[in-house]
């Protein structure tokens, strides 16, 4: 049993809660490097830290450091939608934490919300939109690709999201969405290459004043989509969302003893080890240890433009 | 394939499950808490939809009771009537239109090219007067109409071109036919009206980064989420709506007197949900602590964030409507439909509450504090989280998270940190003038996050939490 999405209180984290049989854990080597292992008490995991038993991790809490047999570890973190975004395999393109996150908040989703998106591509979004109407909202996720489709559902399968999640095999550029959402919608997410063909659906499926939003990586989409939306919808409102990641670094540099003060106080810094902390105040203050950070060379430069819009509440 | 409706009870317990009970959430009821939008944005104000609620409009004053009952979304116009001035339900802006006529006639404008190189700009063009207007009003002309007799009247109109000339018409409805819009209050939209009106308030916090400190922290469904706000509670706030009535948020303080959190009370968060709202100072969730502390509120039950101990409010916050605080004591509008005594937000965690989450363990931590010292409140609150929970940490300079992250990774007490600048540029997307806005907000802050770990190098099963 996972509990990627808690849909009951025996299921969320806890000091108490170990891992167990058949749970899907996260396995940390690096930042950088990680992948989700589903345990399995007579499997094993390899590594370039070593070959790491399942039936070690079981009755250990989440967030553990389990070791190889040859010494080298790993940590075991607990499935969440971001980390799944991180180690998801990826069928199609996909969407991570800083596009997820605002369009989540600005599709004001809360628990019990009824969602619609097209396409479910590999799942990403849709994993956390699932936690955003949990545990009594709905998402219904149309791709009209067969073949990922049935990935993405057996992914949330995998992860314990079918009480949450209804995975469609159908074109909603062709056809629209279903007649039975109509009126009843609180969101719908559009990331489609010609999303204005679904917007007349959509604006059928939504409730007033919810709320759309349409993801698109060239401009020239964009316009057209904003054109389409004019007619039924209004606060049309488009948005880039990026990150800049900093690294840090920890700086020592020697100091000089003035020969008027005397002698320094506290051991002399040559004999002090490189990577640890201060072991008291007065260490800290002589010391010349400071921490630089600075913004990390690389970054995602563009990922698409979010366009989110309002269907406009009519007079009567 | 099988594809779900949701029936009509199941909408019903979905609603109130979501927090809001049966009162449909399109809609304003008495009672509760908007936000009106005038004039596009101009001017934004929170207030509360009692019987005495007013909103004052250039020089008039109309109550707010034709609100009640309409679809959040809903578009008034103020008109005068025997009784004076008063919000109409209006038709939506039709200026959407005019961009699309635009679009067509894009073909006719680049032809005959129109600029301003004539334009002389001596507030000669205009040969309406105010009296003239004052009177045309006084014989009961509508706003819309004003307008038209100043395009009509003004001699330069007809040279501008047509982006000109809708901007010129946008500006004259501002000021003769102002629009009051409906808003329903959301993390979203109460973010950015702080973010744009008094900023300082919320520590600049600006809406993505506020929505990446959700996510980060894997706020969502039965999370245990430890707080800690002195933004006013838009953090709070913001976790609530986000959990539902499910969990629970700590909202949690150092020293004796709660932050305070009233900027929960504008969300409209049913009983449900502010029951899971509790307060709870750190001396009593450390784990050097058995029994709860003895604390400056004696009513265990009854604590509220606005009483005489904590921070006044401020009296001059220009965002709550004069004479119509949200934050009056008096107020008994919440969940009149139930019937029930509205819960306030805040109360004092119970002892068994504390209990659980001392023995389980939080299992989100946000931080949004940018004029404490991170790195202690980092120290203190970090070993009350869960092992493999997630925190964030909101703050508005660099070299303390530096600091942090540095400390976290030489004590191993978190694995996977990362220090965040998250970046928001908003677009304006019309024909032929598509292009990023041209004013842009620098910096939105940084965030922190990172995953709690056990350094324990022991090989055993669930060790004793204390260790």
């Amino acid at each position: 049993m996972t509990m990627m999405v808690a849909v009951d209180d025996a299921q969320k984290l806890s000091f108490k809660r170990p891992i167990g049989d058949g749970d899907t854990v996260i396995v940390y080597e690096r930042h950088d490097c990680m992948r989700a292992v589903t345990v399995s008490p007579g499997s094993e995991l390899q590594n370039r830290f070593g070959v790491f038993k399942h039936s070690d991790w079981v009755g250990k809490p989440f967030g553990s450091k389990v070791f190889s047999s040859k010494g080298g570890f790993v940590f075991l973190l607990a499935p969440t939608p971001q980390l799944w975004t991180l180690v998801l395999s990826h069928r199609t393109q996909i969407l991570y934490l800083p596009d997820i996150s605002f369009v989540v908040s600005c599709l004001e989703i809360v628990p019990g919300c009824v969602v619609l998106e097209s396409g479910t591509g590999s799942g990403s979004l849709s994993t956390s939109l699932a936690r955003a109407v949990a545990p009594s909202g709905h998402l219904f996720t149309f791709d009209f690709h067969e073949q990922r489709a049935s990935s993405a559902r057996a992914d949330f399968q995998r992860n314990g999201l079918t009480s949450l999640i209804t995975v469609t095999v159908r074109d909603i550029q062709g056809e629209g969405f279903p007649k039975q959402h109509e009126g009843s919608v609180d969101a719908v997410f559009l990331d489609l290459p010609q999303p204005w063909l679904a917007i007349p659906s959509a604006s059928r499926c939504l409730k007033p004043d919810a709320v759309l939003c349409s993801f698109s990586p060239c401009i020239e989409q964009v316009q057209r989509t904003c054109e389409t939306l004019r007619s039924s919808f209004t606060d049309i409102r488009t948005f880039e969302v990026l990150v800049r990641s900093y690294e840090i670094k920890e700086h020592c540099f020697a100091k000089s003893v003035s020969e008027e003060d005397g002698s320094p106080v506290g051991p002399p810094p040559q004999k002090r080890k490189q990577s640890t902390l201060p072991a008291n105040k007065s260490e800290k203050t002589e010391s010349n240890f400071s921490v630089m950070a600075k913004p990390c060379n690389t970054a995602r430069g563009h990922t698409g433009y979010l366009t989110f819009a309002r269907l406009t509440v009519l007079s009567n | 394939m099988e594809e779900e409706k949701l029936t009509g009870s199941e909408e019903t317990s979905a609603a109130k499950a979501n927090g809001l009970s049966e009162v449909n959430r399109g809609v304003a009821w008495d009672g509760c808490s908007v936000l009106l939008d005038i004039n596009d944005g101009d001017r934004l104000v929170f207030s509360r939809l009692s019987p005495s609620a007013s909103i004052k409009i250039g020089n008039k004053k109309c109550s707010l009771r034709p609100l009640v009952g309409c679809p959040f979304g809903s578009l008034f116009t103020v008109e005068t009537g025997p009784s004076g001035p008063h919000l109409s339900r209006s038709a939506p802006s039709s200026t959407g239109n005019c961009v699309e006529e635009i679009s067509k006639d894009e073909g006719q404008s680049v032809n005959e090219i129109r600029d301003n190189r004539s334009l002389i700009d001596n507030n000669t063009a205009q040969s309406l007067s105010s009296e003239d207007i004052e009177a045309m009003r006084s014989e009961g002309a509508t706003g819309d109409e004003i307008v038209k007799a100043l395009i009509a009247n003004s001699s330069t109109f007809e040279k501008k071109t047509v982006f000109s000339q809708e901007k010129y018409k946008l500006k004259k409805q501002k000021k003769y036919a102002p629009k009051v819009l409906l808003r329903r209050p959301s993390m979203r939209s109460i973010c950015e009206t702080y973010f744009k009106k008094h900023p300082q308030r919320t520590g600049f916090m600006r809406v993505d980064t506020l929505s990446m400190l959700l996510s980060m922290a894997n706020v969502g469904p039965y999370s245990d989420a430890l707080v800690l706000d002195k933004l006013g509670g838009l953090v709070v706030g913001s976790v609530a709506e986000r959990v539902g009535g499910t969990g629970y948020i700590c909202s949690t303080y150092f020293g004796t007197v709660p932050y305070q959190i009233d900027i929960v009370r504008m969300f409209n968060l049913s009983s449900d949900v502010c029951a899971r709202i509790l307060q709870a100072p750190f001396s009593d969730l450390s784990p050097l602590q058995n029994a709860p502390s003895e604390c400056a509120m004696s009513d265990p039950s009854d604590v509220r964030p606005g009483s005489p101990e904590t921070a006044q409010p401020d009296p001059s916050n220009e965002l709550l409507q004069d004479g119509d605080s949200l934050l009056d004591s008096r107020d008994n509008g919440d969940d009149t439909l139930t019937g029930q005594k509205p819960v306030k937000p805040g109360r004092k965690a119970p002892p068994e509450i504390v209990k659980s989450w001392k023995d389980n363990g939080f299992t989100s931590l946000i931080i949004a504090a940018p004029e404490m010292d991170v790195e202690s409140l980092i120290m203190d609150l970090l070993p009350l989280l869960a092992y493999s929970a997630p925190f964030a940490i909101y703050h508005q300079y660099l070299q303390p998270l530096a600091t942090c992250m540095h400390k976290l990774q030489a004590s191993k007490m978190a694995i996977g940190m990362q220090i965040s600048e998250p970046w928001l540029r908003e677009y304006q997307v019309l024909p032929w003038r598509t292009h990023p806005h041209m004013q842009m907000n620098a910096f939105g802050g940084y965030i922190l996050s990172g995953i709690r770990i056990s350094n324990s190098n022991t090989g055993g099963v669930i060790e004793d939490k204390a260790a």
